[in-house]
Parts: C-alpha cells; sequence; structure tokens
C-alpha cells in the first residue's frame, strides 16, 4: 500500500491532494495512520503500532483499518495495487 | 554592481473588481521582478478602474479609447503616451482590445514599442467560435460545440444536445441553460451584448481547473501553472483557488504552445471528467486575473514576458511550488475627489 506522490499530510491532520486540490481534515488516529504508510509500514507494523499506543481491540481494529484503506482508495489518495 | 535595464511598460485591465481584469495581477508581478527596474504606466478604459488609483503599483495612468472606437484611435492615444512616458513595453490583458494591438503592433515596433502578441490568425483559430475545429486537428478532447447564428437554430437543438448546455458569448458571459425556453432568453440577451454567433457548449460534470501560461512564439513553453479554482462567485469568478501539482496538465500546456506557437500569456481552461478525460473549454489569450498567484508560486510569468518581448534572454521554469493558495478580498482605497476629477477632464492620473 502506498499513498500517490502528490499528498501532503499536515501536523494538524489534513490531507492535502495536489493533483485535485482536495483537502480532507483526519482524526489523530488516521493521521497516525496514514503518516505509517506514508512511511513505507507493512499492514502487519501498522496494526502493531496502533494496538501499542492505543487501547483498541485488535478485532475492531482490524475492521477499522479494513473501512480506512477503501475509504482512502475511495477518495484516490493510494497508488493502484499492480 | 550589475547593471539593471531600466523599461518602461504599459499595462491595461487595470479593473481589480468583482469581475477582474489581470491588469493590477500583472503589475504586482513585475514590481516583485529584480531583473530591472520599471516605470508602470497604467492603461484605462474608465475612470473608475481601481488600478488607476493605487500609486504604490502604477506610476501614471492614461485612458485610451474603448476597443469599438477602433485600432487608428488607440494607435493616435499609444503614440502621445508614448511623447510623454517613452514607452518600451505594452501589455494588453483585455480579450476585446487584443485585435486592435496586434492590428498596430508593427508600427508600434517602429516607434521602439515592443508587444508580445499571438498574430491575427492564431487569435481567430483558438476563438470560442473555432476552438473545437482546432481541439478537433490536435487531437484534443473539447466538449461538443454549436454555433447559433439565429433563433431558429434552438430549434432541433434538444436533438442534438441533452440538457443542460452552456450558452455563451462572443467574447464574456456564459450562462447554463435547463432547456430551449432558457437558450432563447440568453440567446436574446447574449447576441444583443456580445453580438453573433452565440456559443452552445454541451455541459460536462468534473473539476475545473486552470492553467496558466507563456509561450515563446516558436512552440517552446516558458513556463505553466495550473491551478484549480477553490470558491466561485455567482458571476463564476474564482475568488479562491489552489496550485496544483499535475504534470498532465503542464504536457497539455506544452502540447498547445507547441501546436500553437502561442506567443505571450494565455489561459487555458480545463474540465477534468469523472473519468480523468481532460477536455479543454476555452483558450483565453493573455494572461488571467490570478496571474500574482503564478509569481508566488515561482513562476514570474508576466516579468518573463517582458524579458522575451524586449530580447532578453528567458530560461524556461522547471518547477513550481504546489500548494500556494489565492483568498481573494474586496478593500476600499481611499481617494480624494481631485483625483477622480483629474483624470475624467485630463485623461492622466
Amino acid at each position: 500500500m502506498k499513498i500517490k506522490k502528490h499528498i501532503a499530510i499536515s501536523a494538524s491532520g489534513v490531507i492535502f491532494n495536489g493533483a485535485t486540490g482536495d483537502s480532507y481534515s483526519m482524526n489523530p488516529i488516521a493521521t497516525e495512520i496514514l503518516n505509517l504508510i506514508k512511511a513505507n509500514q507493512d499492514e502487519d507494523a501498522i496494526k502493531k503500532n496502533i494496538l501499542d499506543k492505543f487501547d483498541v481491540n485488535p478485532d475492531r481494529l482490524e475492521g477499522d483499518l479494513y473501512d480506512f484503506y477503501a475509504h482512502l482508495r475511495q477518495l484516490n489518495l493510494l497508488e493502484s495495487e499492480a | 554592481m550589475k547593471h539593471k535595464p531600466e523599461y518602461t511598460v504599459a499595462v491595461t485591465a487595470l479593473n481589480a473588481i468583482d469581475n477582474p481584469g489581470s491588469g493590477v495581477g500583472v503589475i504586482r508581478s513585475l514590481r516583485e521582478s529584480t531583473d530591472f527596474k520599471l516605470k508602470i504606466i497604467g492603461l484605462s478604459y474608465e475612470t473608475m478602474e481601481p488600478g488607476a488609483y493605487m500609486h504604490d503599483l502604477v506610476d501614471v495612468t492614461y485612458q485610451i479609447p474603448y476597443p469599438s472606437a477602433g485600432s487608428e484611435h488607440l494607435l493616435d492615444r499609444l503614440l502621445f503616451i508614448n511623447t510623454e512616458e517613452k514607452l518600451d513595453f505594452i501589455i494588453p490583458n483585455f480579450d476585446a482590445e487584443l485585435k486592435n494591438f496586434i492590428k498596430i503592433s508593427n508600427v508600434l515596433k517602429q516607434y521602439g514599442i515592443n508587444t508580445l502578441l499571438p498574430d491575427l490568425a492564431m487569435l481567430t483559430n483558438l476563438d470560442k467560435m473555432h476552438l473545437h475545429e482546432f481541439c478537433a486537428k490536435h487531437n484534443m478532447s473539447v466538449p461538443k460545440t454549436k454555433l447559433l447564428s439565429s433563433a431558429e437554430d434552438i430549434t432541433d437543438l434538444d436533438e442534438e444536445f441533452d440538457f443542460p448546455v452552456f450558452v455563451k458569448g462572443t467574447y464574456y458571459e456564459a450562462y447554463k441553460a435547463a432547456n430551449k425556453d432558457q437558450v432563447k432568453t440568453y440567446f436574446s440577451l447574449l447576441s444583443l451584448k456580445w453580438g453573433l454567433p452565440v456559443i452552445i457548449q454541451e455541459s460536462i460534470e468534473g473539476t475545473e481547473i486552470d492553467v496558466a501560461g507563456l509561450g515563446d512564439g516558436k512552440g517552446g513553453l516558458i513556463g505553466a501553472v495550473p491551478m484549480r479554482k477553490l470558491y466561485i462567485t455567482d458571476r463564476g469568478k474564482g475568488w479562491s483557488g489552489v496550485v496544483l501539482s499535475d504534470e498532465s496538465l503542464v504536457e497539455f500546456a506544452k502540447k498547445f504552445v507547441n501546436a500553437t506557437k502561442w506567443r505571450g500569456g494565455f489561459e487555458l481552461e480545463f474540465m477534468r471528467t469523472k473519468e480523468d478525460e481532460l477536455m479543454l473549454l476555452e483558450v483565453n489569450p493573455r494572461f488571467p486575473a490570478w496571474i500574482y498567484t503564478t509569481t508566488a508560486a515561482g513562476q514570474n510569468l508576466p516579468a518573463a514576458a517582458v524579458k522575451l518581448g524586449m530580447h532578453l534572454p528567458v530560461a524556461p521554469f522547471d518547477s513550481y511550488i504546489a500548494g500556494k493558495m489565492f483568498v481573494r478580498y474586496s478593500w476600499e482605497l481611499i481617494t480624494d475627489i481631485t483625483e477622480f476629477q483629474k483624470f475624467s477632464t485630463q485623461g492622466k492620473l
């Protein structure tokens, strides 16, 4: 999973898509996940990182991550996977 | 210390109003250039054009005759201004005045006044009436277009187009029409105001994107900056926008300049469809009102135009800063009635 190259993430948790001009605001966990994706962490590493930092049920996290990735794809923020 | 050339540059379109001309943005850009010392001469059609009163930007402003008066009157006035100011370069910024400036550009050159303008054929090939022919020839996508020469042409419109459609004037203004009755209303309005033909254009859903650029007249692109409008006024004008990092738009600008050998500033208006196709909606044959944003993003295209026109070396820009954003605002410029009186009676401020 890779974020498109024209995507900038601000410290305050706003995504700016430089190719389209669209901006989206995120909550702190979403910002954390997106920064991990940007740092080329794989899905298992992201899951571990979030579980270590936040008090969250692993099954719940699995489902939420799945929804979040789908949302990122829907917003055209991820590179298409070959 | 390196010697800086000194030029006197005249600029039109000082109407920094809710439907703004680009003159003030052009001048702001020129003032930021450290490559030359400039005296800026404003050329104004009306006494209330705000730029005429912005003395920190414009040194002197002269009134010039309306485009409808013709190129000879314009030439007479410019030659008079030249005797007072010794002009080096003129940047016209209104669509409706360009033909007159192009017609007299050779005479101006004999007086040492340079311009950087497309020729008349280029201008005609890319106007709203001929753009679809140009795009077909050069394999560029454009919305389906029809020219209406009379109200009778509206009768069969619903067989050729799905509604809504855009109804556009020859020079300016566009309205979205939901049915043939609305097309008739807008046809009457636009034909009375701007003449015939009136243009019908298919309505395309998507994201509107504009590219401001500069062509060297030999097929080379000096620079181009794409921008997406973030807020559009009820008159359809961009009130804020953000610079995009989209190489496909710059590539399109290169293709456009190469195909046309465009000389001078331009703006390409696109619609990016949901299927990610770029459709060219319009070509504006001059810098857009948001041109200062290109300067803020690292490409001072008006200053590059002066250099090209004055035969100084100009290297093409190879980058710009995406994410630069503009927000227009209203501001009361306080002057004195004596300024207005002087401008109205003497045609000079």
